[in-house]
């Protein structure tokens, strides 16, 4: 009760500051005016009586005073002061400040941007109703990938799951009456929206009841963004008929602007039923078992009760089921569940991401150990003050409130710059676009989350490095200090400082060393062997299926694109690729194949899986891919001709022993067709530039042709200015087809994203660290010259040389740097073992790395050291002397 | 005004609530209330009557509200909180105890040692 009452009391008074003031004037002079009234009743006139009250009444400044202490003092009042006073100690020590100020800026901002991207990443769940519960199906590979009979399997005979849904990306040639143009879908089975629980805008989505088989539901869902972009929020566009590769489909809803699919960060232009996948894609995947493309993923609700445990060994059993009765068709590893959003790519984005983490962490390490050397110098330099303050009967509780005060303003500013700083980064990061022409962005948007997170770190970091000199100001002994003066005991053993100091310079070295690791790598990968030149290469895209072109007429028209290419001038050679060339979109697929005497087609004899890419003749020189043995591909080699294949020198020496005994030599496909080798050629790189060396097959496209397809066109002009010439050449072949033109180098930017993302990263990181090590040196330098600048006067006036001064000066600071520097570089290359993982041939046993990360800490040494030697030597002994 | 004692330490606050306690009063109703009670026997300073009164607001022992006095004017009226009436209790108790001690061991002649 007690308790209650004083605590509304003081929370009135905190509010009521002015106020408060203003009453205690109004009661007193009402009391003086009473007691004026008494005596003017007793027959002093009015002016006398007050005259008297006044006097009577006593010192009314002291009894105001009293009656403010009897109040109690008001918080916010003595918190202001304590603000007030600290901002003027932090202005007057600027470098100080600023050195704090910015250090925390920096740790704070790269910790929030790193936990944005986390939050975004994984902590999120996608944007769905009970999204926690939602699992999808990943394969032994690590891939979703799946055939659509094994979906429908899974589906109907699995136990653990509410329902299963599906889907598939399809790419498509989308025209509402005048302009064809590219777009990405889903393909979903027809339950994808109610197993989600998604309502739509306006309109309405499809539904299991939907699909009667084969092309049985010519309906689109359109993305509320597509909506938006392609058709002006025009809510009209339901029940419109448009054109998906020349099929038409009707328009029959538009999903909510909150939905954006299923994979982070993949967002579709619009969602069909995936049984009308061939009118799009060009195959029938509904019963082609051996298909593991047919499907990219299946997901769905686990029911109430079932564990993750159970539903994997549920979902396995069904497998293992599937490749007993289907074992021609079916090869099934173990199987997992994920939760959803980021399938097969969250294992590596996780790792990444953790990395990150941890880059950052150190960063907030090195920065705490920084600030903490700030502190304890600021500190020192204060003791004097402190001890003053304490001598004239401060009590140490106030002054430690000071100090924890001044450490909660720097970490409240650092925190807000670094926030601010972070924030921008985050905004500009969800806004990019890393791929042309592909939907793909990074799902970030900064929330309260990341504001809280980004405030107790600096909250947290101020206050535990506010505190290191504590432990100082409590065992100040006043008496000592102030007969000590200012030159005071002077740290030439060990300090906490110095250790701190260490620390941070260890950690920054370990980041700047990363960082050149991996820039090398990201260096050495652009220039590594692809097995071809993509340099003075343009791609050009076009699926003949999009402008409705049948499986029979697709090869001719095909030709007669490569004979148009040619004819354009300073084109070189041309060639064509079904579906992607290598290392486009990391998208590769890959074939099983057996040895020829091999009878038995089942999945356990398969010899290689190289992967299988399908091109013209003319391919391998369009793509510079140099030819070892053998010949290459002839317009011959067609449907008529008997089935021959060129193989990468992996592959010839994985089958036959070497390059030179695969020619001639035959093997077999999973359909049991023998293909001959004709020719071998170098090995290169198909998936990612990281990969392993892994075999690759190619054979004839004209045997097996495919209406999605890449011209591969070499030329000897900057191909750039060629492009439009390509684009007028296929618009006479074709008005109709949509066309996409990209040099490969461009493309190539997709698989190198990752190690890019990475290098950019790291360096980032390593930057900071650089900017940590120059402010924590330069505040170690800095002080330890003020703390010594009687003494360095004394030697100066003495006749000591200049390198005598600022071995005396700096010494300690460039023994502490090379002593961090080497710890962090060891550090650094232990580290980079694990860097290799993300960034091809990541190696610190690289003279230059190691030559460059000693020459980066040496001219961070120089660099903050700079000023305080200026100051070192410019000291003129007689002002020195003057002073004191 | 020279017959007039001075306060013990800690006293005023005593009498505060005792004034009080015998109806709410403005700040100079209390100085004129407690010199009717003392029979005027206590010299107290008349400023230094505002800072008790705010202590014992802030203890939650008297509590105050702005209004009229009999001379028309705006003053501060003070009355006792349930919390205050208890303490006025347990104080008035307390010092009647010591006056007991005080004076039993000053009334003690040598022989009765």
């Amino acid at each position: 009760m007690k308790l209650l009452d004083s605590l509304r009391f003081h929370i009135a008074t905190l509010f009521q500051g002015s106020r408060r003031n203003a009453e205690i004037e109004e009661e007193l002079r009402s009391h003086i005016q009473h007691r004026a009234d008494d005596l003017e009743r007793s027959g002093l006139d009015r002016a006398e009586a007050e005259r008297r009250a006044h006097i009577e009444f006593g010192g009314q400044e002291r009894f105001r005073e009293e009656c403010h202490e009897a109040l109690g003092s008001n918080f916010i009042d003595s918190l202001l002061q304590d603000v007030r006073f600290a901002l003027r100690v932090l202005r007057k020590s600027s470098g100080f400040t600023v050195a704090a100020v910015l250090t925390l800026a920096l740790a704070i901002g790269a910790n929030a941007l790193v936990f944005g991207v986390m939050d975004g990443l994984i902590l999120r769940p996608l944007n769905v109703a009970q999204a926690e519960s939602l699992y999808g199906t990943e394969y032994g590979d690590y891939s979703g990938f799946q055939s659509y009979p094994n979906y429908l399997d899974l589906r109907d005979r699995n136990r653990s799951f509410d329902d299963l849904a599906a889907f598939n990306f399809v790419f498509v040639g989308l025209d509402t009456g005048n302009n064809p143009s590219q777009a990405t879908g889903y393909a979903t089975s027809g339950n994808y929206f109610d197993v989600l629980k998604i309502q739509p805008l306006f309109g309405r989505v499809f539904h299991s009841s939907d699909e009667h088989g084969r092309n049985s539901a010519p309906y689109i869902v359109l993305s509320y963004g597509y909506w938006h972009s392609r058709f002006q929020d025009d809510r009209g566009v339901v029940g419109r008929v448009i054109q998906l590769d020349k099929h038409p489909f009707t328009v029959i809803g538009v999903a909510p602007p909150e939905f954006r699919g299923t994979l982070l960060f993949v967002s579709p232009d619009f969602f069909m039923p995936i049984v009308n996948q061939e009118q799009v894609g060009g195959e029938n995947i509904l019963d082609a078992r051996g298909n593991i493309h047919g499907v990219f993923e299946a997901f769905g609700h686990l029911k109430p009760g079932v564990t993750l445990a159970q539903a994997v060994a549920d979902v396995n059993a069904v497998g293992a089921n599937l490749e007993k009765t289907y074992p021609k068709e079916v090869s099934h590893k173990s199987s997992s569940l994920s939760r959803q959003g980021l399938t097969s790519f969250g294992g590596p984005v996780r790792a990444f991401v953790a990395g990150l983490m941890l880059l950052a962490g150190l960063i907030l390490l090195a920065a705490c150990a920084n600030l903490g050397s700030l502190f304890a110098a600021h500190a020192a330099d204060r003791s004097r003050e402190v001890a003053l303050r304490l001598a004239l009967g401060s009590s140490r509780n106030r002054i430690l409130r000071q100090l924890l005060t001044e450490a909660v303003l720097i970490s409240l500013v650092g925190g807000a710059l670094g926030l601010m700083g972070s924030v921008a980064l985050l905004g500009r990061l969800s806004m990019w676009q890393p791929f042309p022409g592909a939907p793909v962005h990074v799902p970030i948007s900064p929330d309260a989350k990341l504001y809280v997170v980004a405030l107790v770190l600096a909250l947290v970091s101020g206050f535990l490095f506010g505190i290191v000199p504590v432990r100082q100001v409590l065992r100040a002994n006043p008496y000592e200090i102030v007969k000590a003066g200012s030159a005071g005991r002077l740290g030439r053993r060990t300090t906490v400082r110095d250790v701190l100091l260490v620390v941070q310079i260890a950690i920054c070295a370990v980041l700047v060393t990363s960082s050149m690791v991996a820039v090398r790598g990201l260096v050495r990968s652009l220039h590594s062997n692809f097995g071809f030149e993509q340099r003075n290469v343009m791609l050009v895209s076009a699926n003949l299926a999009m402008a409705g072109y049948s499986a029979d007429r697709v090869s001719a028209m095909q030709k007669r694109m490569i004979d148009a290419m040619e004819t354009i001038s300073g084109v070189e050679r041309v060639g064509l690729v079904n579906n992607y060339p290598p290392l486009v979109y990391a998208s590769g697929s890959r074939a099983n194949v057996f040895k020829d005497e091999i009878r038995d087609l089942r999945q356990s004899n398969v010899a290689a899986m190289p992967f299988r890419y399908d091109v013209s003749p003319g391919y391998f020189d369009a793509a510079s891919t140099a030819l070892l043995a053998g010949k290459t591909f002839s317009w011959h080699d067609d449907k008529d001709a008997p089935p021959v294949a060129v193989v990468n020198r992996e592959l010839a020496v994985k089958m036959f022993g070497s390059v030179t005994n695969a020619i001639g030599m035959y093997y077999r496909m999973q359909d049991g067709t023998r293909v001959q080798v004709v020719g071998v050629v170098e090995d290169g790189k198909y998936l990612s530039v990281t990969e392993d060396q892994q075999p690759a097959m190619f054979l004839s496209s004209l045997q097996s042709p495919s209406s999605a397809a890449y011209l591969v066109v070499r030329s000897r002009r900057d191909p750039q200015e060629l492009a439009a010439a390509m684009r007028s050449k296929m618009r006479e072949l074709d008005a109709g087809l949509p066309v996409n033109i990209d040099t490969w180098s461009t493309l190539l930017d997709v698989v190198l994203f990752p190690s890019r993302v990475a290098t950019v990263s790291l360096g980032v990181m390593g930057m900071m660290g650089a900017m940590l090590s120059i402010t924590g040196i330069f505040g170690m330098a800095a002080y330890s010259v003020s703390k010594r600048l009687r003494e360095l006067g004394i030697r100066i006036a003495l006749g000591a040389k200049r390198t005598e001064v600022l071995q005396a000066a700096l010494g300690q600071a460039f023994k502490l740097l090379a002593f961090g520097s080497s710890a962090g570089l060891l550090l650094g290359i232990l580290a980079s073992r694990v860097l290799s993982f993300i960034v091809y041939q990541a190696t610190p046993r690289d003279p230059l790395v190691l030559g460059g990360v000693v020459l980066a800490m040496l001219l961070l040494g120089l660099l903050s050291t700079w000023i305080p030697a200026r100051r070192a030597l410019s000291i003129d002994p007689l002002v020195m002397l003057r002073e004191e | 005004m020279a017959d007039q004692a001075q306060l013990l330490p800690g006293t005023l606050d005593l009498l505060i609530l005792r004034a009080v306690s015998l109806g709410p009063l403005h700040g100079y109703g209390v100085l004129l209330r407690i010199g009717q009670i003392s029979r005027n026997a206590l010299l107290i300073e008349q400023g230094a009557l505002y800072p008790g009164l705010f202590r014992l607001v802030r203890q939650g022992l008297l509590k105050a509200s702005w209004g009229t006095s009999e001379n028309n004017r705006r003053a501060k009226f003070y009355e006792l909180t349930a919390a205050g009436r208890r303490r006025l209790r347990e104080e008035t108790d307390n010092w009647n105890r010591l006056v007991a001690a005080i004076a039993s061991a000053l009334s003690v002649q040598p022989e009765e040692v």
